[in-house]
């Protein structure tokens, strides 16, 4: 007799496509993401297969930048910023804080098939030759010159982010209204603080993205000057508005994953969190000093020298509490029980490569050095180093971790640990030499470079194709554990928070019966049970 | 989970109707959030180029009728006025009230369109419409155009939240004829308030913005 749980209480397409599940919903999520991030890979292969040898040979200048726009657009506007919030968040957010789901279930499902439309233009663009603008879409190459898919693109990008606002409203709401009795604020789990910060950048930054797409489809399409200087317009005005989402996007994509480690540093030292009050508290700080540093990325533009100052100095500010956070989880793994599972070889994986990104940042930031490096490769592996590094082995850690919750199935733990291992080994082989090959000066965005460039862009290509096969083997064993898994029991980490109070996988409505919460997070002590595998 | 006072407009996820109705008046706030920022976008990009260009602003302001664009103001508010008359009768139970008013909000509504509709056309007969044959007896008429590529942009993104919010009507007007409302359960009926609200608040915004800049 098998046990009644979300994933067989019904069968069949309609009940996938039609259901108000937030854990269903998670993962029609989990599959439309995983999608793309493949299909964003494959255009990362051609980027880094043209860059092994010195001479543009493999593709035209022309086909390289769709190569690397394409590449960029599918991982950001379509894996990363969906990525943890829409796949973790939507499963847990509700688990979390002991509510039955989502307080809009209806626009749940909207924002699903909002990023599926969304998702469709972006890849009709792609089989329509693609977009060669860079995903940045800068003015007036993108509104007037371009001979691209500038407009699919544009409305892909439009339509996903009101998904991306829709998942935000909805974390908000339900936080704000749902937590179980006794759940306090500062009783919730740091994922649940991480993701409330997340939804505020979602909710207030998107919508000007999407109204600058709005402004750059009038140009294009009527030929009005907004932003092409030849009618008028100022083009640094396009790059202001763009990046005034652009970067706080950036914190969209890095501020779950700091969410994730959190639960995992705390889970895997036996140990309550080090700092709690600092960890929420510096999620919501990032959510706000994020907002107030995108001109950094125009230091070169031509921009008063004296706005320039302000936001390296405010650039400098956001450091703070990612550092804050840093601190605070080695701390929590200092003279911890620390248990070596998969998940917090991804926790490890993610404190290194976030310090050196956020490090980098900080070179960034410095003017006179951001004039030298500005760019180039050096950009290139700082921000591959925060959202690689960071945010994606912060998913992947997440996955493994909450894995047996979703499926009910435990991943193979021998497998997990190598495949973490050269997914390390690879990211650094791949990320690292671009930072020498920045600081040389390569510039980026280039299908061609000097000769003396080559040692260190083969090291990245073969870092790359190591990176590779270390995706690919997760996306094996995870599709095998779902038939072939051990069946996982209720909470195989011995974790607190109450998504582990719940069976594996959990019941339609989460719960037996609501929780109540007497506690405060992360009352782990260390002679508890260990894990069991 | 039987429980004993489970109305039936209360969604599964929800406690009881107190948090039901919370939550959904909170979410619209958030949603307002959204549009004041995705609006704001608009509104800085209007105000950097009119800092930018004053004198075309001003002249093209002037192909603008004060008149139509005033009356629209006056019609807007008062579609306020009976919007929140038909929340108050939602609370109050009031059937009848609820559609009266549910209706004249409608009607004010569709007033606002019109003239919209007419003054777009009056615009596009002067070849005020870029993109469109433009064309402008100024001494800037490139910078003109760039006003009228905002007043459209602005007042078309307005008269869009407009024929949404005149949809959602309809679809409250019926509900409401058929006694979904009642003292217990008008949380549907406060955030389209809510909404209709904030879309009016933009054309306070708007109208000075775009009219009484001459």
């Amino acid at each position: 007799m098998t046990r009644t749980h979300y994933l067989n209480v019904q069968y069949g397409f309609r009940s996938w496509l039609l259901t108000k599940d937030h854990k269903r919903i998670a993962l029609l999520y989990l599959a439309s993401i995983t999608l793309f991030f493949f299909l964003g890979g494959a255009f990362a292969v051609m980027v880094r297969l043209e860059l092994v040898t010195p001479p543009g040979d493999l593709m035209q200048a022309e086909t390289y930048n769709r190569m690397f726009t394409m590449h960029g657009v599918m991982m950001i506007f379509f894996f990363l910023i969906p990525s943890i919030p829409a796949v973790l968040g939507n499963f847990l957010v509700p688990m979390m804080i002991g509510a039955r789901d989502l307080a809009f279930p209806r626009v749940n499902l909207l924002s699903w098939y909002l990023y599926i439309i969304g998702g469709v233009f972006a890849l009709v663009a792609a089989v329509s030759g693609g977009v060669d603008t860079g995903w940045t879409f800068y003015t007036p190459y993108s509104s007037t010159y371009s001979n691209s898919a500038v407009i699919a693109t544009a409305v892909g990008v439009f339509v996903a982010g009101f998904s991306s606002i829709l998942t935000g409203l909805n974390f908000i709401v339900t936080i704000h209204k749902m937590r179980a009795p006794g759940l306090t604020w500062f009783r919730l789990p740091l994922f649940i603080w991480a993701h409330y910060a997340t939804s505020v950048i979602q909710i207030l930054g998107t919508p000007v993205l999407a109204i600058t797409i709005v402004l750059l489809a009038a140009e294009r399409l009527a030929g009005v000057g907004i932003f092409d200087p030849k009618l008028g317009g100022d083009p640094i005005l396009f790059q202001h508005l763009f990046w005034f989402y652009s970067h706080p996007a950036v914190y969209i994509m890095i501020l779950p994953g700091m969410g994730v480690i959190s639960e995992l540093v705390t889970c895997f030292s036996r140990k309550k969190i080090f700092g709690y009050g600092f960890i929420a508290m510096s999620s919501v700080a990032i959510a706000v000093l994020g907002f107030l540093v995108w001109a950094h990325h125009m230091f070169v533009s031509g921009q008063s020298i004296y706005a320039s100052m302000v936001f390296s100095v405010l650039s400098f500010l956001v450091a703070v509490p990612s550092a804050i956070k840093v601190f605070n989880w080695t701390a929590t793994l200092y003279k911890g029980s620390i248990v070596y599972m998969t998940p917090i070889l991804y926790a490890f994986g993610f404190i290194g490569l976030f310090t050196i990104g956020g490090l980098t940042g900080l070179f960034l930031s410095t003017l006179a050095i951001d004039v030298h490096v500005h760019d180039t490769y050096f950009v290139v592996a700082h921000f591959h180093y925060i959202m690689v590094g960071g945010a994606v082995m912060a998913y992947l850690g997440g996955i493994h971790f909450w894995w047996p919750k979703i499926s009910g199935r435990m991943y193979p733990e021998g497998w997990a640990r190598f495949s973490a291992l050269v997914l390390f080994v690879g990211f650094n082989l791949t990320f690292f030499p671009q930072f020498l090959l920045g600081y040389l000066g390569m510039p980026r965005r280039y299908h061609a470079y000097p000769e003396e460039f080559q040692v260190l862009n083969v090291m990245s290509s073969a870092g790359a194709s190591i990176l590779g096969v270390g995706y690919l083997i997760p996306m094996v064993y995870l599709v095998w554990s779902m038939r072939y898994g051990k069946p996982a029991p209720d909470n195989p980490w011995g974790a607190k928070g109450l998504e582990w109070t719940t069976s594996s996988p959990p019941v339609t409505e989460n719960f037996e019966q609501t929780p109540v919460v007497t506690e405060e997070a992360y009352v782990y002590q260390v002679e508890e049970e260990a894990p069991v595998g | 989970m039987a429980d004993i006072a489970h109305p039936a407009e209360l969604a599964h996820q929800f406690e009881d109707m107190d948090q039901q109705l919370d939550s959904s008046v909170f979410g619209m706030w958030v949603f307002l959030a959204q549009e004041i920022m995705f609006f704001g976008g608009l509104f800085v990009a209007y105000t950097i180029y009119r800092g930018a260009y004053p004198e075309a602003f001003r002249e093209a302001s002037h192909h603008l009728d004060l008149r139509l664009g005033g009356f629209n103001t006056v019609v807007l508010i008062a579609s306020s006025l009976t919007m929140a008359l038909a929340v108050r009768a939602a609370q109050l139970g009031q059937r009848a009230a609820i559609v009266a008013n549910l209706l004249l909000t409608l009607a004010l509504g569709s007033v606002f369109l019109a003239v919209k509709a007419y003054e777009y056309h009056h615009k596009y007969v002067e070849h005020l419409v870029p993109g469109l044959g433009f064309s402008f007896e100024g001494s800037h008429p490139a910078n003109a155009q760039m006003f009228f590529v905002f007043y459209f942009l602005m007042t078309g993104m307005h008269a869009l939240h407009m024929v949404v919010g005149a949809g959602l009507l309809l679809y409250f007007i019926h509900k409401a004829r058929r006694g979904v409302y009642h003292a217990g359960y008008y949380g549907p009926v406060e955030i389209m308030g809510l909404y209709w609200h904030f879309v009016d608040i933009v054309w306070i915004f708007l109208f000075p913005m775009l009219y009484l800049i001459g």
